[in-house]
C-alpha cells in the first residue's frame, strides 16, 4: 500500500508502509529546505556534515550538546549576525581549555526551493592580516561566487527563529522587540535591511561625535540628513509590513491566540498625520534642536531607535507584558507562524523555522497544535529539545537526530 | 640565503593586503624559484618606486613628478575636478577613459566610528581649488556607502558659496560598492550620467 501521509495541507512526503523502505521524499514547490549542511570550526563543530530531507528536523540531546550551535549555523544562511548576534571572532571553535582553536569558521549548505537548488557558503577569517581593512572578514558565496554583501542572501533565503532568550521579549527593553520585528520584516521584505543598517550606522556616528563634544554643524548636518532619509524609510517599511502582518495575526490559529500588533513611537505618530517627506523635515529639525541636550546625555533622544513593537492579546486585549509566561510564549509563536504564513503567500515559499527549546512553557495541547501548524505550513522547521518522548508522536513526519558532544546520530 | 632571510621575506609579504601567512609563503617560494626573471627585477622596481614616487601636492595622485602627469597635462579640462576617496579610484576612472578633467583625492571618507574627521581629509585644499577661477564643476565620486554619501553631502555644504556646480556620479553604483570594484562600463556610464546635487 502506498499511502500519502498527510497532515492538513502539508502533504509533502510519501511513506511506504509495507516494504519499510526509506520514504520517498519530494519537496513541495514552495518550501525552502536545507538538504546538506557542512560546518567547519564552528563553535563545538570541527568538521561536521548533516544530510537531511525536506521534512522538519528534530534535534534532541542534553544541554550543551550543540543543538543551539546548529541552529545558529543555519541562521547564518540569511543576512545578519545570526540568532545569537555574536561577534564573528566568538564563533570559531575553541579547544577544551577555551583557547581559540581556529582562525576561521564556515557554514556551507545546499538548499532547495522546489526543483531549484542553491549552494550557500558563509564564513569568517579572523584578522588574517592586520593591514587588511576588513579585520574580521565575513565572506559569503552564492553558488560558488563571492557576493559583495551578505545582504544578497535575503533574495534567496529567509528564516524566522525563536530562542529561550526571547521568552522575556515582552518584559525587557524595546531594542529586543525592534530587532524581533525587523527580523520578521527581513523575511517579507529583504530590502528592509538596507535602511536599518544605514540608520544604525549614522545614529552611532552622531552619538560618537556628540560624546566627543564635536559639534561642527556641517558635519552633524550631513549625518542627520542620512538619519532622516534612512530613518523615515525604515519606519515607513515597518508600518507597512506590520499592517500586512496584523491582518494575518489578528485571528488565532490552533491553540495559539491572535494578537493586536502595532509600531508605536514619535516618528510613527508624525507619519499618522503627515506625508513622509514632511516627517523627514520634522525629524531633521528635531535632531538639530536636540543637539545640545543630546550632547549632555551622549545619545540621541528622538528617532526610530526609540520606537516599540506593541503587542496585545487578541482575546483578552491585555498588553503582552502583563500576560502569563505561557501566554507570552503563545503570542510570540502565533506571531512568528503568522509571519511565516504571510511570507509563503507573498514570496511563494516557506522560510526555515529555527525553534530552539520551543516546547518549554507549552502545555501538551499547545505542543500538539504547534506541531500540526508546522506540518500544515509545510516549512522545514528545525526543532530542538532535551526529551525524545515529546516528539515521538510525530513519527515519520519528521526526521529525528540525537546530538551529543557535536556528533549526530539519526534515530 | 639563510632561513632568517626567507622568514623575513615571508613576514613582509604577509603584510600585503589580501595575503595571509600561507599565501605569503607561496609567494616567497615563487619569487625564489624565479630569482632572475622575477625576484631581482621586482626588487629593483620596488627600490625605484620607493625612491621616486611622490604624492602630487595639488591633487594627491601618486607619480614620479610633482605636480603629477594629470595635473600638468595641457589636454585635460581644468574646469572639472572629480573628487575620489583613494588613488585606486582615480586609476579605476582613468581606465574607463570617460573623464578628461582633473582629480582630487580625499584620502578617505568622514567616519566618526573610525575616528576620521574633516581635518584628516584634504578638504581645505579641495575648497581652495574649487574657488579657483578656472574651476566650474566639482564631481563627487565617493563610494555609495553611508559614510561615502554623508561625506558627499558634507562637501556639497562646504562648497555652497564656492561658485561651482556640484554633481555626483549617477545611479548604477550599488550601495556599499566601492568605486575601485566597479566594472569599467558601469563606471563610465555613471560618469556620463552624473547629475547635479
Ligand atoms: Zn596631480
Amino acid at each position: 500500500m502506498n499511502e500519502i501521509s498527510s497532515s492538513g495541507a502539508g502533504v509533502f512526503f510519501r511513506e511506504d508502509l509495507t516494504t519499510g523502505e526509506v520514504p520517498v521524499v519530494t519537496a513541495i514547490p514552495h518550501q525552502l529546505a536545507v538538504s546538506r549542511l557542512t560546518l567547519t570550526d564552528f563553535r563545538c563543530y570541527r568538521q561536521q556534515r548533516l544530510e537531511v530531507d525536506v521534512r522538519p528536523v528534530v534535534l534532541t540531546g542534553p544541554n550543551g550538546a550543540g543543538k543551539t550551535n546548529l541552529l545558529e549555523a543555519l541562521s547564518f544562511l540569511v543576512p545578519g549576525r545570526g540568532l545569537r548576534r555574536a561577534k564573528l571572532s566568538e564563533i570559531t571553535r575553541r579547544a577544551a581549555d577555551g583557547v581559540v582553536a581556529a582562525r576561521q569558521w564556515a557554514v556551507a549548505a545546499k538548499l532547495s526551493v522546489g526543483d531549484n537548488e542553491i549552494d550557500i557558503g558563509t564564513g569568517c577569517e579572523i584578522g588574517a592580516n592586520d593591514n587588511d581593512r576588513g579585520r574580521d572578514k565575513r565572506v559569503t558565496k552564492i553558488d560558488g561566487t563571492v557576493v559583495k554583501s551578505q545582504a544578497e542572501l535575503g533574495r534567496y533565503t529567509s528564516a524566522q527563529w525563536l530562542t529561550p532568550q526571547m521568552d522575556r521579549l515582552f518584559l525587557e527593553g524595546a531594542s529586543g522587540r525592534r530587532r524581533f520585528v525587523d527580523q520578521l520584516i527581513y523575511g517579507l521584505d529583504p530590502e528592509h535591511a538596507g535602511p536599518v543598517a544605514a540608520y544604525d550606522h549614522s545614529l552611532r556616528s552622531r552619538n560618537k561625535l556628540l560624546r566627543e563634544g564635536n559639534l561642527e554643524p556641517q558635519w552633524l548636518d550631513s549625518i542627520e540628513e542620512s538619519m532622516a532619509r534612512h530613518g523615515i524609510a525604515l519606519v515607513v517599511r515597518r508600518l507597512e509590513v506590520v499592517a500586512r502582518l496584523q491582518a494575518v495575526c489578528r485571528a488565532g490559529k490552533g491553540a495559539f491566540p491572535g494578537s493586536e500588533i502595532a509600531m508605536a513611537g514619535q516618528v510613527e505618530d508624525w507619519l499618522a498625520s503627515e506625508p513622509a517627506l514632511t516627517v523627514e523635515d520634522r525629524f531633521r529639525d528635531a535632531l538639530l534642536t536636540s543637539r545640545p541636550s543630546d550632547a549632555v546625555i551622549g545619545s540621541t533622544s528622538v528617532g526610530p531607535h526609540r520606537s516599540d513593537f506593541a503587542v496585545r492579546h487578541g482575546d483578552t486585549g491585555m498588553a503582552a507584558d502583563i500576560c502569563s509566561t505561557g501566554e507570552q510564549k503563545a503570542l510570540l509563536i502565533g506571531i512568528v507562524l503568522a509571519a511565516a504564513r504571510l511570507q509563503t503567500e507573498e514570496r511563494g515559499y516557506t522560510p526555515l523555522l529555527l525553534l530552539d527549546e520551543i516546547t518549554a512553557h507549552l502545555d501538551k495541547a499547545r505542543r500538539v497544535s504547534l506541531f500540526e501548524l508546522i506540518l500544515d505550513l509545510g516549512a522545514q522547521a528545525w526543532i530542538t529539545g532535551t526529551e525524545d518522548e515529546i516528539f515521538a508522536p510525530l513519527g515519520e513526519q519528521v526526521q529525528h537526530f540525537a546530538i551529543n558532544q557535536g556528533e549526530f546520530e539519526k534515530l | 640565503m639563510t632561513t632568517t632571510e626567507i622568514d623575513r621575506l615571508i613576514q613582509l609579504l604577509s603584510k600585503l593586503p589580501g595575503l595571509g601567512p600561507r599565501s605569503a609563503r607561496r609567494a616567497a617560494l615563487h619569487l625564489i624559484k624565479n630569482r632572475e626573471s622575477l625576484m631581482k627585477p621586482l626588487g629593483l622596481a620596488m627600490e625605484a618606486a620607493a625612491e621616486n614616487v611622490q604624492t602630487c601636492s595639488t591633487c594627491g595622485n601618486l607619480d614620479t613628478a610633482n605636480p603629477c602627469a594629470i595635473c600638468t597635462d595641457v589636454k585635460r579640462d581644468t574646469a572639472k575636478i572629480c573628487v575620489v576617496e583613494e588613488v585606486a579610484d582615480l586609476w579605476a576612472l582613468e581606465r574607463t577613459a570617460s573623464f578628461n578633467g582633473l582629480y582630487h583625492i580625499l584620502g578617505g571618507v568622514l567616519s566618526p566610528l573610525d575616528g576620521v574627521g574633516p581635518d584628516d581629509l584634504t578638504l581645505d585644499s579641495l575648497i581652495a581649488r574649487a574657488r579657483g577661477d578656472e574651476v566650474t564643476e566639482i564631481i563627487l565620486a565617493t563610494s555609495a556607502t553611508v559614510d561615502g554619501k554623508t561625506t558627499a553631502h558634507y562637501i556639497t555644504d562646504r562648497l555652497e558659496d564656492a561658485g561651482v556646480t556640484v554633481s555626483a556620479l549617477a545611479h548604477g553604483i550599488p550601495v556599499g560598492g566601492e568605486l575601485d570594484y566597479l566594472d569599467d562600463g558601469t563606471l563610465s556610464a555613471a560618469m556620463k550620467e552624473r547629475r547635479g546635487i
